[in-house]
């Protein structure tokens, strides 16, 4: 069976603009969050979100081309293209075996917010830009970094709300697998900081209101969570087979060598109590992978800072991994990113890898009282990094619908 | 509103829209062959005339625009009506 590793990786997030400066700060334990500055607050319930900074489009695009994506595009575009720049695989490659896997959760939720809210402001008239849909749709992404570089393999947009770049991924990594294609670029991209986003998972009671403390709001496994913090951005990775990046001397930064898909089929966004579909995923990538519990070192988990969620998907762990979960390294990095929706599989896998390259588990930040629910011998890695030998890592996300993904990383050693 | 104000801000709109240079947007200039625009930047080239002229240009007389030229007449035109 063909293996595949990693060989390039780009990121645009909270904590940064580039893979260097977003790792950096992962390991110092900064929060992302701040008070929004892309729209009025003042009725929401919901003031901060861990927003992109000082980032600049036109690194990426040209200015005309600014009105005709949706923010959502421009971040996949420049996570795309840092992702295929960083692996060098434009001086060898098959352009109809090179692929685009691109998530969002949403896709261009500012942009169908705009054009709806012209027209219901309107005379009744349909006056629709005509880049609404093409700027509003989640597969544009994909269609995009497929024609800046002529990838002309398999090219769609996984949408599992937030499992969909761990799909994403999955997919990828089964495509080249299988020998369908030599490489792949995959990731996700979100932007969904707006009336709409931040409304509507206020609505739902999804989202933390501590604004009078945001900078520690998103706080996974602490007694006072009280949910997640909306973040954006976007993250991709160079997946590319084995003989084929060693052919061209490619920069090697782990090997992927297993994923999981399952589904909860229990509740619309509750996840199942017991974490099953949790337990069952985890236990599908790892037995993909060929490697037992014990195995693994690291587990990246969505703990997503939500009274629920986090403790099912501890519940599973425990289940699964028995004693070895607590020789697990076990963090968040949502308490510091904040949650990007269809980009959090691909921001917390180049977490995974880079803590499989480094030997370093990024810390769950924010985190002061213990939930008398959780069991306080699992090792967390609260509040600061630890350095250790990370053979392999696991990245866990689930999605609203009950979607669940995992994928498990590993050293590459030849 | 004069016929050079309507000129000079047609070109600006077509400069923003279509991120072409100024100096390439001449009367004669064809939006599809010389300035690079395909159906949709058109699309949205018209109504922004129309936003900015505050007029309506039918979808019929729309798709007889097909250069600089062909516009600045046409919202002349209008204008004058």
């Amino acid at each position: 069976m063909r293996r595949v590793v990693i060989t390039g990786l780009g990121a645009v997030t909270p904590l940064g603009n580039d893979v260097g400066t977003f790792w950096n700060a992962l390991l110092a334990g900064t929060s992302g969050a701040n008070l929004i500055t892309k729209f009025d607050t003042t009725l929401f319930k919901t003031k901060f979100a861990c927003e992109l900074k000082n980032f600049d489009p036109l690194t990426y695009i040209e200015k005309k081309e600014v009105s005709r994506l949706d923010p959502s595009a421009i971040y996949a575009i420049a996570a795309g293209t840092q992702a295929v720049e960083d692996s060098g695989i434009l001086s060898s490659f098959n352009p109809d075996r090179v692929g685009v896997l691109w998530s969002s959760g949403i896709g261009g939720i500012l942009t169908f917010q705009q054009e709806i809210t012209n027209f219901a402001t309107g005379n009744g008239t349909p006056r629709f830009n005509p880049f609404f849909i093409p700027k509003m749709i989640p597969d544009i992404s994909a269609g995009h970094i497929s024609m800046k570089y002529g990838f002309r393999g398999p090219n769609f947009a996984p949408v599992a709300a937030c499992a969909s770049s761990t799909i994403a991924i999955a997919d990828a990594f089964m495509y080249i697998k299988y020998g369908r294609i030599d490489a792949c670029v995959a990731g996700g991209s979100e932007a969904a900081i707006t009336e709409g986003g931040i409304g509507g998972f206020n609505a739902m009671k999804a989202l933390s209101e501590r604004n009078d403390d945001y900078l520690t709001a998103s706080r996974p496994f602490d007694a006072t969570r009280d949910g997640f913090v909306m973040g954006e951005g976007g993250c991709g990775l160079i997946l590319e087979e084995l003989e084929h990046a060693l052919k061209r001397g490619a920069k090697i930064y782990c090997e992927i060598v297993g994923a999981g898909l399952t589904a909860d089929a229990h509740h619309l966004t509750a996840p199942h109590p017991e974490g099953l579909g949790a337990y069952n995923v985890m236990k599908n990538a790892i037995e993909e992978a060929g490697l037992s519990v014990n195995q693994i070192e690291y587990v990246n988990v969505h703990g997503t800072s939500t009274p629920l969620g986090d403790i099912a998907e501890l519940k599973a762990i425990k289940q699964l991994f028995g004693d070895a979960a607590y020789n697990l390294n076990i963090s968040s990095t949502k308490s510091q990113t904040g949650h990007l929706l269809g980009a959090a599989g691909a921001i917390e896998a180049i977490a995974c890898i880079k803590s499989v390259q480094e030997d370093i588990i990024p810390p769950t930040i924010n985190f002061t009282t213990p939930d008398e629910n959780i069991d306080q011998k699992l090792n967390l890695t609260l509040n600061k990094v630890e350095k250790r030998i990370v053979n392999a890592a696991l990245s866990n996300t689930f999605g609203f619908g009950g979607h669940n993904a995992s994928a498990v990383f590993k050293k590459y050693t030849g | 509103m004069s016929t050079t104000n309507i000129a000079e801000k047609v070109t600006q709109i077509i400069v923003d829209k279509l991120g072409c240079d100024e100096a390439q947007v001449k009367p004669e200039a064809s939006f599809t062959t010389d300035l690079g625009a395909d159906s949709l930047d058109i699309v949205e080239l018209v109504m922004e005339f129309e936003n900015q002229f505050e007029m309506s240009i039918p979808d019929d007389k729309a798709e007889q625009i097909q250069t600089v030229g062909d516009a600045i007449s046409f919202i002349e035109q209008a204008h004058k009506a």
